[in-house]
């Protein structure tokens, strides 16, 4: 990314994708928010942008988890199933083992983030690409979820508990001010940590990387455990909104979420990237639904104006790389 | 020693199978396949078949269809393998099922649907079909919401939200279709649809957005109890409405929903005996499994009933 800065001689085709590279999916933003306001006033009502922020703020804390694993070149399909789980089991220790506020917050945490440990382990020690592995946990998980629950959604949560994801400060949402300081963190350690260093060189070149000394397998390990972790943390985030764990709690959604990286501009080759560009990837594929949403359009139009953007942004990808290496 | 082993192995396998046959052919084995057991409301269907199922001694064979027809189909497809006696099943598309149902009709095996029926007019046969009215349940929920809004008003008027399910699945167009019939003959009810696929978290962000975009919202029809549960929780969070004020109404009367009724919260739910249609069923296949007995008839609808707090002890379900 900075290399390509560094460039003195730079056509004109050359400088539009770096521009891109830098506010493009920014510009797309900005301009599908005015169509909204222009279309319809309540869209820059406060109220609604932070309702579409605490709508975002579940997909946007496992997309933050994501980035770091996109990054490295990988992939994860798990991540809806492990809000499931997770979900069930902080509903579970809610309502019908005991109750206890804490011990509900940290198991489903530790056993998200333990799933997540199992899917780096398994596809970097197994060799097996993480594709195969995920899609495997994804369905284990999803069962897991069922057995536990028995086939019933397990309701009703303590007040304590439904402040995380129901909770204000001040004006604020507490999911909001959890998703936000997912946000910084990563950025933090992604720039300004050895860690954050060594996932940019595997996912740009994981030969290099290992020659140099880096413990790629360790990296990919921790990185996969990280987005357990949040997906963890999404769980407890809709499990407290809804009041409820659900079955099929967080079913689709690692689509969601891997759409919001990619929109965001992290390419799926990894080393490319960044978590404040999945902040915008994210909010872009939440105000797209709450628009439409508050324009009473039918969601069948949603999904296909979501595939497409979809789509857009990895071709920009793609002809951004096919340029830099010409 | 190779031979020994040999033999030994073949023996255990001989053996096993004159046992498997032996303790398959003491009773007789149904097979049941619904969309998927994730939803709580075919958890409890198959829950209240296995206990007709264990009343009359019969073996029953459930397996998870992920609310995908294709795995529905293959599901059907190991069932005829497995040889049984009867199958039992809730079809996730009015039409994409028929394959299966083919294959069945084939093998000589019968079907008999429940709740969800087949598209009308497909060339098989069905044994027979016991089911709720989702057409006569929609009808009611819009009737209770103009019963309501006329004690509100003085006459039937305001905003209604309609939360439809999941496009194209069967028991969404019939309870809209029934919803919607009533809703047609009162000018002065503004009604405004939109999807949250029979989920309680896509119930609450779509709730979340009417909340914004409707000045006024003086009732809201959930076409399952999901969506309507997670309505409530938009509801209960907003400063602009009061949920006590908003006429609510759900369907299919689950725990969560009878017991936010209790709680005055929810108004109502629609109630179509799920557990008195899959006995109703089973028991129906059953007699013609063992006894050769076609039912009298080929249909059989089980009338809905609308459960609010005064009537809370006619659901199924309690909590």
């Amino acid at each position: 990314m900075d290399a390509l800065t560094e460039d003195k001689n730079q056509g004109l085709v050359e400088r539009f994708f770096i521009f891109w590279d830098k506010i493009g999916i920014l510009l797309v933003f900005i301009v599908v928010c005015v169509v909204f306001g222009i279309l319809n006033p309540v869209f820059f009502n406060p109220l609604n942008i932070i309702n579409v922020i605490r709508q975002v703020s579940i997909i946007g804390v496992m997309a933050v988890g994501m980035t770091l694993v996109i990054l490295l070149g990988l992939i994860d399909l798990s991540v809806g199933s492990i809000v499931a789980f997770a979900g069930i089991i902080a509903a579970g220790f809610q309502v019908k083992w005991g109750g206890n506020f804490f011990l509900s917050l940290i198991i489903p945490l530790l056993v998200a983030a333990g799933i997540g440990y199992f899917n780096g382990y398994v596809s970097t020690k197994g060799g097996i690409h993480p594709f195969i592995v995920t899609l495997g946990s994804m369905s284990i998980f999803r069962g897991a979820t069922l057995l536990i629950a028995q086939g019933k959604p397990i309701s009703g949560m303590s007040p304590a508990f439904r402040f995380i994801g129901a909770g204000m400060i001040g004006p604020i949402p507490f999911p909001v001010i959890l998703f936000l300081g997912c946000v910084i963190v990563f950025g933090i350690i992604l720039k300004r940590t050895v860690f954050g260093r060594y996932i940019y060189a595997i996912g740009g070149n994981q030969e290099a990387a290992l020659l140099s000394g880096i413990m790629v397998d360790r990296v990919k390990i921790l990185t996969y455990t990280i987005l357990g972790t949040l997906s963890g943390l999404s769980a407890l985030i809709l499990t407290s909104r809804l009041n409820s764990g659900e079955l099929v709690a967080g079913q689709g959604y690692e689509l969601d979420v891997i759409a919001s990286v990619v929109i965001g501009g992290t390419s799926m080759m990894g080393g490319e990237g960044g978590v404040y560009g999945t902040l915008i990837g994210a909010l872009l594929i939440g105000v797209i639904s709450n628009g439409l949403n508050l324009l009473g359009v039918q969601p069948y139009w949603q999904m296909m104006v979501k595939g497409t953007i979809i789509i857009l942004a990895v071709l920009m990808d793609r002809m951004k790389r096919r340029f830099r290496t010409v | 020693m190779k031979r020994i082993g040999l033999l030994f192995i073949v023996a255990i396998l001989a053996f096993s199978c004159m046992f498997g046959t032996l303790a398959l052919a003491q009773e007789y084995t149904i097979g049941l396949s619904f969309p998927s057991l994730s939803f709580a409301w075919f958890a409890f269907l198959e829950q209240a078949v296995k206990d007709k199922a264990s009343q009359l001694g019969v073996n029953v064979v459930s397996l998870e269809a992920n609310d995908e027809v294709s795995k529905q189909i293959s599901i059907i497809e190991d069932m005829i393998i497995k040889k049984v006696n009867g199958v039992l099943l809730v079809p996730i598309e009015v039409e994409a099922v028929v394959p299966g149902v083919e294959a069945l009709n084939k093998a000589a095996i019968p079907v008999v649907t429940v709740d969800r029926r087949l598209k009308e007019g497909v060339p098989v046969e069905i044994l027979a079909h016991v089911g709720a009215d989702n057409y006569t349940g929609g009808k009611k929920a819009a009737e209770f919401i103009v019963a309501e809004l006329s004690k509100k008003f003085g006459d039937p008027k305001g905003t209604v939200i309609e939360l439809y399910g999941t496009p194209g699945a069967g028991p969404a167009i019939d309870r809209s279709s029934g919803f919607q019939d009533v809703m047609k003959q009162y000018p002065n009810i503004t009604v405004k649809t939109q999807t949250a696929n029979f989920r309680r978290d896509d119930g609450m962000q779509v709730m979340e957005d009417f909340i914004m975009s409707s000045p006024e919202i003086d009732a809201v029809f959930g076409a399952n109890d999901e969506m309507i549960l997670g309505a409530l929780e938009a509801l209960q969070a907003s400063a602009k409405f009061n949920v006590q004020e908003v006429i609510t109404i759900g369907f299919d009367a689950l725990t969560d929903a009878l017991k936010s009724i209790d709680d005055g919260i929810l108004d109502a739910t629609i109630e179509q005996f799920p557990g008195k249609q899959a006995a109703t069923g089973f028991e129906i296949l059953y007699n013609f499994v063992k006894e050769g007995k076609t039912p009298e008839n080929a249909v059989v609808l089980i009338e809905p009933a609308v459960i609010t707090k005064d009537n809370l002890d006619q659901a199924e379900k309690s909590f």
